[in-house]
């Protein structure tokens, strides 16, 4: 992979979408890399320099790589020793106070009449059967099954060394990121949606439900979705998780009593912290199968390396390499 | 022959991530269970002490609430009768003989009967109790400010924590204690409470003294408090880690 380790001292191009660089791979370039499987087939012999088929591009800074990285860590530790917090009392309430016959969500496990336990999830009074997974799962009752938590046995205090240790590496990391994505208009230019690209939304939508996804020129940039989902989980659901996880925290409550305000209460707070919990999960799913779906060596790779591998349009346009 | 192929690589994918994810389980309940890491996660248990407390006043008072927010229902955790045939025989006596010894590092050890503690002035506030299993209830609460009594037996110059020992013992035969730095002592709000919504402290609630610790989670609040002892160090105190709960793995510091 010699050749295709981004050398950091070259000056970003002008002109070139996302303020990454972009450089043409002839044919020399090709040869002399290990052959990374995207490129072999693609590249064609007796094509100029001039008029290459693929490009590949600087796409993710050392900044962004890093952070990138150490998000994934953090945000499983994260999730995981969450539920295993919530466990030691799985429900959720609004409003300051925990009224045990006013749950807005609990998960637990109850005997039928004919003495079975199953595991009962009820969501705003409504009650569903949910053994196995949730409530009761492998013969134990308890909220989040033994999988989904860390450490997988019942330990709330080793749950909350966890949660706290990875949410101050989480915060340092986010402030990390901010600062420089502010600083280098990582912010401003690619991941802000451009008016244009708020006007393409409906087409992005069903491109996205058809599986179609941008190739050549316009898979160098973000699209509207990738931007919007980048935003809003950067700068609002981060944001949001972070300040209702402070807001069950009494000292901070008394230092800033305005959290409670806008958060309708502790409790309120910690269902909030819960639901932007599970937006994480939701977008990790979607965004570990959009890896997977647009070329996962490539987006590997540049999340990796830096470098990502873009085929020209009338070369092909529509496969993946 | 391509179809195959990439069915062959989902299921090694899958294959290598569900191995993947039980490696990385279980490596963190290893991890949870050795003697190194967890106290590398504890490190920050300083960290956000250190910062909780740069950010808030130290006279701050925790949120206080009406009439109209006390919850139906306080529920009681943790030991709800230290079922001791000392203790029986207290309640039988409705506690007239109970006392609160307050000692170690003060230049008036003192011992203080409920009666002596009653006629002291009084402090009542209707404040959010925090569980550290997540769970919140709301309570009025009346007693005589902490650092009331701390004025009248007057700590020595060393002393500089308040370690608070109850009358609960575990089924292993260990006491339950709690600890706070003096300077928590002094808060407006740390009271040695003996009232619940109005009425003396039930069994459940901690009779006849329980502490209030506004600001920190629930296991803070020592219940069937008997003696406060100032030190200069909990090192040499029950299992060193300044409480019952925290020689078991919470955080003494519990802000949040």
């Amino acid at each position: 992979m010699g050749s295709l380790i981004p050398d950091p001292g070259q000056e970003n191009r002008p002109g070139s979408d996302l303020g990454m660089r972009s450089e043409p791979i002839s044919l020399k370039a090709h040869a002399a890399s290990d052959g990374p499987t995207v490129l072999q087939g693609v590249v064609s012999a007796a094509r100029p320099a001039s008029a290459p088929v693929v490009e590949r591009i600087y796409r993710h800074r050392l900044p962004v790589r890093i952070s990138h990285w150490l998000n994934v860590p953090c945000l499983f530790i994260l999730i995981m020793s969450g539920l295993q917090i919530f466990n030691a009392h799985p429900a959720l309430y609004w409003g300051d106070r925990s009224d045990r016959d006013q749950p807005v969500l609990s998960i637990r496990p109850m005997k039928t009449e004919s003495d079975e336990i199953r595991g009962i999830t009820t969501i705003l009074g409504h009650q569903f059967n949910t053994t196995g997974v949730l409530g009761y799962s492998d013969g134990s009752g308890r909220a989040f099954p033994a999988w989904a938590t860390v450490p997988s046995y019942k330990s709330l205090a080793m749950g909350r060394q966890w949660h706290l240790f990875f949410a101050w590496l989480l915060v340092i990391n986010g402030l990390f990121f901010t600062a420089y994505a502010l600083i280098s208009r990582h912010v401003t230019r690619d991941l802000a949606p451009t008016g244009k690209d708020l006007r393409g939304i409906g087409k992005a939508v069903t491109d996205h439900l058809m599986f179609r996804h941008p190739t050549g020129h316009e898979a160098k940039r973000y699209n509207v979705l990738q931007k919007l989902a980048y935003v809003v989980m950067l700068f609002i659901v981060a944001p949001l998780i972070i300040l209702t996880g402070l807001t069950m925290s009494p000292m901070i409550d008394t230092a800033f009593p305005w959290l409670l305000t806008i958060f309708g209460g502790r409790q309120a707070a910690r269902t909030i912290h819960f639901i932007a919990c599970f937006s994480f999960v939701g977008f990790i799913v979607i965004h570990l199968l959009q890896v997977i779906l647009t070329g996962f060596v490539n987006n590997m790779r540049s999340m990796v390396t830096g470098w990502f591998v873009v085929k020209r349009e009338h070369e092909g346009a529509g496969h993946e390499a | 022959m391509k179809h195959e192929r990439a069915l062959e690589r989902r299921q090694f994918l899958k294959g290598t991530l569900g191995a993947a994810s039980l490696v990385v389980l279980a490596g963190c309940d290893n991890l949870t269970q050795s003697r190194w890491f967890p106290s590398i996660l504890n490190k920050t248990e300083k960290l956000t002490e250190r910062v909780q407390r740069a950010v808030t006043p130290t006279n701050a008072l925790a949120k206080e609430y009406g009439e109209a927010d006390i919850s139906k229902v306080f529920p009681a955790n943790g030991s709800i009768d230290p079922g001791t045939e000392d203790y029986a025989e207290h309640v039988a006596k409705h506690f007239s003989e109970w006392t609160v010894m307050i000692g170690g590092l003060v230049r008036i050890p003192t011992r203080w009967s409920l009666a002596a503690l009653k006629a002291l002035p009084s402090r009542t506030q209707i404040t959010r109790h925090d569980c550290v299993e997540g769970w919140s209830a709301i309570g009025k609460w009346t007693g005589v400010p902490l650092g009331d009594l701390m004025h009248l037996v007057q700590p020595l110059p060393g002393a500089k924590y308040a370690v608070f020992h109850c009358a609960d013992i575990d089924d292993e035969g260990i006491a339950y204690y709690e600890s706070m730095t003096l300077a928590d002592c002094y808060h407006p709000q740390t009271l040695l409470a003996y009232e619940l919504n109005g009425s003396a402290l039930d069994v459940p609630h901690g009779a006849p003294i329980r502490l209030r610790f506004e600001r920190q989670l629930g296991y803070k609040h020592a219940k069937y408090v008997m003696r406060i002892e100032l030190a200069d160090s909990l090192a040499g105190i029950g299992g060193g880690r300044g409480g019952y709960w925290e020689d078991q793995g919470y955080e003494w510091y519990a802000g949040i």
